[in-house]
């Protein structure tokens, strides 16, 4: 018993420093989003505000017009993207999943070889950019690589392959249901934990993005979230180079809390996804658990 | 049904593959891609005198190497912890507190690495190092602690994600078999070696196969993102995903670029086949396809 009790004990000390290992970088850009301007660039940023103070947050509040506008464009696209991902995903992997399909080894290797093999960034690039002109559209942050993904549809292909009762199907038909009753009256329903993981990480997919709006977008209209992020993140590092280059530096520039709101325009970006975790947390480990199996 | 996916993929992964003949051509927008004149492996001659290749061949392939083995150690490690934990409600909050940077988008973690490394406000520079009797380290300019700072970040993203997959295999295992072998005296650490670890050998074979194939792709924002694009540190940050998009991006150089985009495809490739030929040998029900 008393070599149990040592194991436990040795077992939390090391998850719990794991887990600080984990959170704590958040802490510390919290903290430092907390804490007043002068008090960062004579101290640092670190993990106990010295100086407690707001004035980053109410700075970003006074000037909330492009945050705003680029959370309206990063929950647009987010929507928009996972319900149109999730009914495109759906669609093809419940044929897929039927024994009785035609051509179904054939569109399974369709599918399957996107996993394996692509054409690389630059005729990618061409193809959104030349052929179908979506530079500085909001189709380029929706569609390019993000919309279908050949994992995922595998993954639901495999949850109704292994979790749909063929019976329950076969009992349908006699009753003369059509394929499409079929599916969105039986088969969706019972496939709720595999359509919340997947939207899930198509959610995930989409909030995350900032790559097509890097390679697409200049048009700082249609920043997302993230772009706008990476823009003050570099744009900071810009005003403070030049601003030790010239010392006679505009006072418009040196008034705005740059370091502490810096770090509050991170917190900002978190936020939601800090909020929704606890709720999905549970479906994330599903849908990972249920991607380990193999398809 | 199957219609909208289908096209999809036709446009956004199959049209791109038809693409890769750029690589053989020496582009000219005038006259259209498919009318610039062919010049063989001319791309490619180029790409492979340049030091670059070199270069981001092995920095592409040697971080990689290091995140598989390390990640998956830790991962499996963590795993075993939290399964062994008997209090389920601290083992659920530990799997959620580091499942969570998964999901922080990698600018976020720019941000977070700045917190630390900022030469001048950062953590380490104005906290740690001092306290430590240490000087300054000019961060973002110098080589020297990069490889271990991505290491470090790849792993703190990336851990809790394969920790939970394993946690997942390792639940699935079935008690009885831990029963039997309390009962013929196994101690804790005999079990993980002769039940737990063999048990989940199938999934670490997965993970592994589909890392293997990634080997000659990187996390873009990693590299690019987190060393915020410093020109100083490019000898260990540059890796094949970065220089095609420098290569695109600032040079416009598309054939160039590609050809580099098509070594990696085409090297990926075989890596997959080939390690997933060599676990077909090993044992048939482990491998991809």
């Amino acid at each position: 018993m008393q070599t149990n009790k040592l194991y436990q004990a040795v077992l939390h000390v090391i998850m719990t420093v794991f887990t600080l290992f984990c959170i704590l970088p958040f802490w510390l850009m919290v903290s430092a989003s907390l804490t007043d301007n002068d008090t960062i660039l004579r101290d640092g940023y670190a993990f106990i505000p010295k100086q407690f103070d707001l004035s980053a947050y109410t700075y970003l509040l006074d000037n909330a017009t492009n945050i705003i506008h680029a959370y309206g464009i990063t929950i647009f696209i987010t929507i928009t993207g996972t319900v149109a991902g999730l009914a495109f995903t759906a669609l093809i992997a419940y044929p897929l999943s039927r024994k009785d399909m035609p051509f179904r080894n054939a569109l399974a290797f369709y599918v399957f070889f996107t996993m394996l093999f692509n054409g690389g960034l630059v005729p990618m690039y061409l193809l959104y950019t030349d052929i179908f002109e979506l530079k500085n559209t909001l189709w380029a942050l929706l569609i390019p690589n993000l919309l279908v993904n050949g994992f995922y549809i595998i993954m639901m292909r495999t949850f109704f392959a292994t979790t749909i009762p063929e019976a329950v199907i076969e009992s349908a038909y006699m009753d003369g249901a059509k394929e499409g009753t079929i599916f969105v009256r039986i088969v969706l329903p019972l496939s709720m934990p595999v359509l919340a993981t997947v939207g899930l990480f198509y959610t995930i997919n989409y909030w995350n993005d900032w790559f097509n709006g890097l390679i697409f977008v200049s048009n700082s209209e249609l920043y997302s979230l993230q772009n706008l992020l990476n823009r003050i993140l570099l744009d900071i590092q810009f005003l403070q180079s030049s601003s030790q280059l010239s010392s006679h530096m505009s006072d418009g520039v040196s008034r705005i809390p740059l370091e502490s709101m810096r770090m509050a325009m991170a917190v900002i970006g978190i936020v939601p996804l800090i909020l929704l975790y606890p709720f999905f947390q549970k479906f994330f480990v599903k849908g990972l658990t249920i991607g380990a199996v193999k398809g | 049904m199957t219609l909208p996916a289908v096209l999809y993929l036709l446009i956004n992964n199959y049209m791109p593959m038809f693409g890769t003949i750029i690589a053989f051509k020496d582009v000219n927008f005038t006259k259209g891609i498919l009318g610039s004149d062919w010049i063989g492996l001319k791309n490619f001659e180029y790409l492979f005198k340049t030091k670059d290749a070199f270069i981001i061949t092995r920095n592409t392939l040697l971080y990689n190497l290091t995140f598989i083995v390390l990640n998956t150690t830790i991962a499996i490690a963590l795993a075993i912890f939290l399964n062994d934990i008997k209090n389920r409600f601290l083992s659920r909050t530990y799997q959620s507190l580091i499942l969570l940077p998964h999901l922080i988008s990698i600018i976020i973690v720019g941000y977070l690495v700045l917190a630390l490394l900022d030469v001048k406000n950062g953590f380490m520079n104005k906290s740690l190092l001092p306290l430590l009797g240490m000087d300054e380290v000019s961060w973002y300019m110098e080589t020297g602690p990069w490889p271990y700072i991505l290491t470090i970040v790849n792993m703190w993203k990336g851990v809790g994600y394969a920790c939970v997959i394993y946690l997942a295999a390792i639940i699935g295992i079935d008690q009885e078999y831990y029963e039997a072998a309390t009962l013929d005296g196994a101690n804790r650490w005999q079990q993980i070696r002769h039940i737990t670890l063999p048990m989940i050998v199938p999934v670490i074979t997965i993970l592994t196969l589909l890392m293997i194939g990634r080997i000659f792709y990187s996390d873009f924002g990693l590299f690019y993102q987190v060393p915020l694009n410093s020109g100083s540190l490019m000898p260990v940050t540059n890796t094949i995903d970065t220089y095609v998009y420098r290569a695109l991006i600032n040079l416009g150089d598309y054939g160039m670029s590609s050809a580099a985009g098509l070594y990696q495809a085409i090297v990926g490739f075989i890596l997959v086949m080939l390690s997933n030929s060599i676990v077909r040998k090993v044992d048939k029900d482990n491998a991809l396809f």
